[in-house]
């Protein structure tokens, strides 16, 4: 076995050396009959042979790099430079543990600083943590931090978040204090969706959490919904699936956030069918001691030299026990040095120039889709992401594509299927997509709705 | 006249108000001092209640009434200067300040011989 | 004031005088030969460089109304070369598991197999969108079943629920299941117990579910106190929460009767699988009368560590609990499989968009088709004989906690340090020049200065014999009271300790771009 460095011989020596006679001696404490049962799975196998058996799986999926694809819903297809699955590849990065030795894990720790920096200036906040599981996961953290912020408890989730985001807060708050006010999603009015949220705040609410762009792909100002907020001492939770907009779009920050989490998958990170993702976290300056999740901080060393260590560690679980603001014990390391490095790549220029051109492919989509028969586009404001009404159920229609290899978007009733949803359709376009990619879809697409 | 909890605390009277702090056994437990959190001044609490915390790089406490009041001040001074827990125990970093419903409670905590007993039987 | 935890100096004392070991002089450059001064990157890059060559959009029409962000960003771009440099100069002030010998307690620091990050990169798994029509991953649903039913043979329980992202987001899922399970049946409980040598996430886990936590205790021999927690026992217990093997490296030896106490009780028995890299192959959770648990991927099945995530922590559950396991799951109708994503009424709910860590679900997959299920109980059984190895060889000159055999990590305190004045933070750091990572200190709780060591089955002879070789010159010099290279320690590594005091005091979390910037 490949992976295994002891032989027989040294298996003999470290038994004879720890007093016993045989491997079982050491596992005496296992109750007699259930040790060593019979486990019916196959036996060890070489390298060529796993490779073979995974290859044949992989082979029976459509990867998105393989045809016209324009799936969203949170998670976007976007070029990955060769540079940063390089770097997270390095044995120091990929193989090493949290940074809880600072004097030999400075090199994970100056990029969480870095990290910690590039998602504030991108939110627009003041400190962001070193990351959480993935945006929606955050999203309910950020709830559960409001309650915690302002001692109040009614949370309001506006009809612009996304479905599984919803569902993920209602489920991990089901045993907690807070109290879950989801708005029913318009995906035809994204006005009229935060009209309805500003309306429900009352003097009892936590937060009100809003998307943008919203999973319709609308693109709204939020600052109403932040003064409105605040006038009740709520908290403003401005959760971003797609943070490449933020290329373009003005930061939550600016519009009033108290709290910016999202979905940074879209720098640096694969699709990689729904996970690992990296959670985004961000507040600001007088909540900090409310956030969750590691925080790396800047300090000195003992011969004076600036370094960095990992910060305000007894908010976490492993110090706090039942008293942490939260029970989560990992972040997203490598999914963080992939966005560190991608955004090192990008700047402020790469990433203005990437947000535009997504934006302007999206434009193009929206009116090669306008030109057809059946097809009536729903946004008036977007990124890089519309919502279509179309003559027939979506579900079919995607199928249909799918099978005449185009990846079409993301049926709405995939995600809200109580609502009658059944045929709209969210559509991306990224910077992956070409012209051709469209005319492909736009011919298809005439021809499954004629 | 100083008395002590259980918990490491040192109550001070002066009239029907007690000032309270961490004594100096605690705060070398605790290492150095680098965040207190302070109850919000006019809130009332009962002997044991949870009323502030204590925190070092490694641990964090809880801080309780020794006995029933209201809080009365606080010592802002912590907030910028935490290390006060640790250079001063027993003077300038004092937690709070609290008037008893019932100053004759006094008498059912320990004297500083108690006290000074109780730690030596941790050690 | 309570104290839950020691404390410890976290201020660094000044380092010792190591003007033997310091050259004369100092570079014009801030390098020191192979240690390279690396600045952040917004003391590197500017607003106007980037690294990627993106078209140019040219003019359109924007449609994203009124809210264009004209502000500077303040994000500098470097050119690939120099952010190439600049990460590899970062990387080498780290220390892996591909540099050396990493006995990191409870924490498993086993070989990351390559082969594993090259499976996850194929395209057809790497490259495909959760949302995709379901027709179009077939292969990534066959890879989640085929993960699953290894998993459930390995645990001999019927079910698993793949989507927790972490160990302790499992632990989050398996105590709701558990609660939810008690609800259906009408039967309101309201304490957790956990033992007081627990990993800090079973309380905290336990409080997020609305639970109090109730502390059991150990026994002298490390174990569980079983008459204790039969005394605990009683209807207002949900469950307990067991680490099996246990955070101090031993089997819980009357497992059986603590899973019988507490289903005579009504509650349920959640086992923290921390530990499941010891017995897996060798044991089976659903044998010992577990109800849930939970599995990391990174520890047991070999997933990287990545300097802190990202992880995976599927739970397996028993009869009495797998109909309450989260939503999505894969079903397999005929040779088609197909996701449940919502619909189910009994699960308790969705615990994250999507369907969990897939990168991860192919790392493990191609961690255990490598094994075998004959290689992952060898992997088991070398994992415990390393630290026994360990064990043996040290207990002369360390102070072992326990009486003998371990299981996968063994466990020191600090009582051979007594009257030395070397704390295990000393000891821990004086490792670190060694060429070693520090084990496990402090934790579990349960021993003074504990010092917990976990060679895992990766670990040569050859390697075993090495780092024995340093522990026992440090012991000994540490007992003869030659402390000079502890006070301060490390020296030999790029950065002297840290002061962790005022990084609390006055948290600085971020660099001050626009200040910079103006």
């Amino acid at each position: 076995m490949r992976y295994l460095p002891l032989t027989n011989d040294d298996r003999q020596a470290m038994l004879a050396k720890i007093g016993v006679r045989h491997i079982d001696d050491l596992f005496r404490d296992v109750p007699k009959g259930d040790l060593n049962p019979e486990i019916d799975l196959p036996r060890h196998q070489s390298e060529m042979s796993v490779e073979r058996q995974l290859s044949r799986m992989a082979a029976k999926n459509i990867s998105a790099g393989s045809v016209p694809f324009f799936v969203g819903a949170g998670a976007y297809k976007h070029h990955v430079p060769a540079t940063v699955d390089h770097m997270i590849q390095r044995g120091e990065f990929l193989t090493a543990y949290t940074p809880y030795q600072p004097e030999i894990a400075q090199g994970t720790l100056q990029y969480l600083f870095e990290f910690q920096t590039l998602v504030a200036q991108l939110t627009g906040m003041d400190v962001a943590n070193a990351s959480m599981y993935d945006g929606s996961t955050a999203t309910a953290e950020a709830v559960m931090m409001a309650r915690r912020a302002t001692r109040k408890k009614r949370a309001i989730m506006a009809g612009s978040l996304h479905a599984h985001y919803k569902a993920v807060v209602e489920t991990t708050t089901q045993f907690t204090d807070d109290e879950i006010v989801s708005l029913s999603s318009s995906p035809t009015d994204p006005e009229a969706e935060l009209q309805a949220a500003i309306d429900a705040i009352d003097d009892t609410t936590s937060c009100v959490v809003v998307q943008n762009p919203g999973v319709n792909g609308s693109v709204l100002d939020l600052t109403r919904v932040a003064e409105a907020a605040h006038a009740h001492k709520a908290l403003l939770i401005v959760v971003v699936t797609e943070v490449v907009s933020l290329g373009l779009i003005k930061s939550p920050g600016e519009m009033g956030a108290d709290i910016v989490v999202g979905e940074g998958q879209s720098i640096g990170n694969g699709l990689n069918f729904g996970g690992p993702y990296l959670g985004l976290f961000a507040t600001n300056q007088k909540y900090v001691r409310q956030m969750p999740g590691r925080l790396c901080g800047k300090t000195i060393d003992a011969d004076g030299n600036e370094g960095f260590v990992l910060t305000l560690s007894t908010r976490e679980q492993h110090i706090r026990r039942e008293k942490a603001t939260s029970n989560i014990c990992t972040n997203s390391g490598l999914c963080s040095l992939a966005f560190t490095v991608h955004m090192s790549l990008l700047g402020e220029k790469g990433l203005r120039q990437l947000a535009l051109v997504n934006h302007k492919r999206t434009c193009e989509l929206r009116d090669a889709l306008n030109s057809i028969d059946g097809v009536e586009v729903l946004n008036n404001t977007f990124f890089n992401e519309i919502t279509v009404r179309l003559s027939r159920p979506a579900a079919a229609v995607v199928d249909t594509l799918a099978a005449d290899g185009v990846l079409a978007g993301v049926p709405m009733s995939r995600l809200y299927p109580d609502d009658k949803v059944d045929d709209l359709l969210i559509l991306a376009a990224t910077e992956t997509v070409t012209s051709d990619d469209i005319s492909t879809l736009a011919a298809k697409l005439k021809e499954a709705l004629s | 006249m100083t008395k002590y909890t259980e918990d490491h605390e040192w109550i001070e009277l002066d009239g029907d108000t007690v000032t309270v702090g961490i004594t100096d056994y605690a705060q070398k437990a605790l290492g150095d001092v680098v965040f207190v959190e302070l109850p919000e001044v006019s809130a009332s609490y009962s002997a044991g209640d949870e009323v502030a915390v204590v925190e070092s790089v490694k641990a964090a406490s809880e801080v309780y009434a020794p006995l029933d009041g209201e809080i009365v001040e606080i010592n802002d001074a912590l907030e910028g200067d935490p290390s006060l827990v640790n250079s001063a125990p027993s003077s300038d970093g004092w937690f709070f300040k609290m008037k008893l419903a019932n100053a004759d409670d006094m008498a059912g905590l320990m004297d500083e011989e108690a006290y000074n007993a109780h730690v030596a039987g941790l050690e | 004031m309570s104290m839950n935890s020691q404390g410890r100096p976290t201020m660094p004392t000044p380092s010792n005088d190591t003007s033997e070991m310091e050259p004369v002089f100092q570079s014009f450059s801030g390098h020191r030969g192979l240690r390279l001064a690396e600045p952040l990157i917004f003391e590197l890059g500017t607003c106007h460089t980037t690294g990627v060559d993106v078209e140019d959009a040219g003019d359109f029409e924007l449609s994203i109304g009124d809210v264009e962000r004209t502000a500077e960003i303040g994000c500098p771009g470097l050119s690939e070369p120099d952010a190439v440099r600049h990460f590899t100069r970062l990387s080498r002030r780290n220390y892996g598991i591909d540099m050396g010998v990493f006995p990191l307690g409870s924490c498993t620091m086993k070989h990351n197999p390559r082969l594993n990050e090259k499976m996850a990169r194929l395209p057809g798994f790497g490259d495909i969108h959760p949302l995709q029509p379901v027709s179009s991953v077939q292969g990534a649903l066959e890879l989640m079943d085929e993960l699953s039913h290894w998993i459930t043979t390995l645990t001999g329980m019927p079910a698993v629920a793949l989507s927790p992202k972490a160990g302790a987001h499992g632990e989050l899922c398996g105590v709701m299941a558990i609660r939810a399970a008690l609800e259906a049946r009408g039967d309101a409980r309201e304490v957790v117990l956990c033992p007081e040598s627990a990993h800090g996430t079973n309380p905290a886990t336990a409080a997020f579910c609305g639970y109090k936590v109730k502390s059991i205790p150990a026994q002298d021999n490390g174990r569980v106190d079983l008459q204790a927690l039969k005394e605990a026992l009683d209807d207002t217990v949900a469950a307990v929460m067991i680490t099996n093997p246990n955070t101090c490296g031993l089997f819980e030896s009357e497992i059986k009767e603590i899973a019988d106490a507490i289903h005579q009780a009504g509650a349920f028995f959640y086992c923290d699988g921390a530990n499941f890299n010891a017995i897996m192959g060798k044991a089976r959770p659903g044998d010992l009368g577990v109800d849930a648990m939970h599995l990391n991927l990174h520890k047991t099945f070999s997933t990287p560590h990545g300097g802190g995530g990202p992880g995976s922590g599927p739970v397996v559950f028993s009869e009495a609990l797998k109909d309450f396991a989260p939503m999505p799951y894969v079903v397999k109708e005929g040779d088609a499989f197909t996701l449940v994503e919502d619909g189910d009424t009994k699960s308790l709910g969705r615990l994250t968009a999507y369907h969990g860590q897939m990168g991860m679900y192919v790392r493990a997959l191609s961690y255990m088709l490598s094994h075998g299920a004959d290689g992952i109980k060898q992997a088991a059984e070398d994992a415990v004989l390393n630290a026994n190895y360990v064990l043996a060889s040290l207990s002369d000159v360390m102070s072992a906690s326990f009486e003998g055999p371990c299981m996968h990590e063994a466990l020191f305190d600090d009582r051979f340090l007594k009257d030395t004045g070397v704390t295990t933070l000393d000891f821990a750091k004086a490792m670190i020049d060694e060429g070693y990572h520090p084990m496990t200190m402090y934790f579990p709780l349960v021993v003074h200065g504990a010092m917990l060591v976990e060679p895992t089955e990766t670990e040569s002879k050859y390697n075993m014999d090495q780092f024995i070789r340093s522990m026992r010159g440090l012991a000994e010099e540490a007992r003869e009271g030659k402390v000079a290279r502890f006070e301060g320690a490390p020296y030999f590594a790029p950065w002297k300790r840290l002061d962790e005091t005022q990084a609390a005091r006055q948290p600085v979390l971020r660099h001050p771009v626009a200040e910079a910037a103006e």
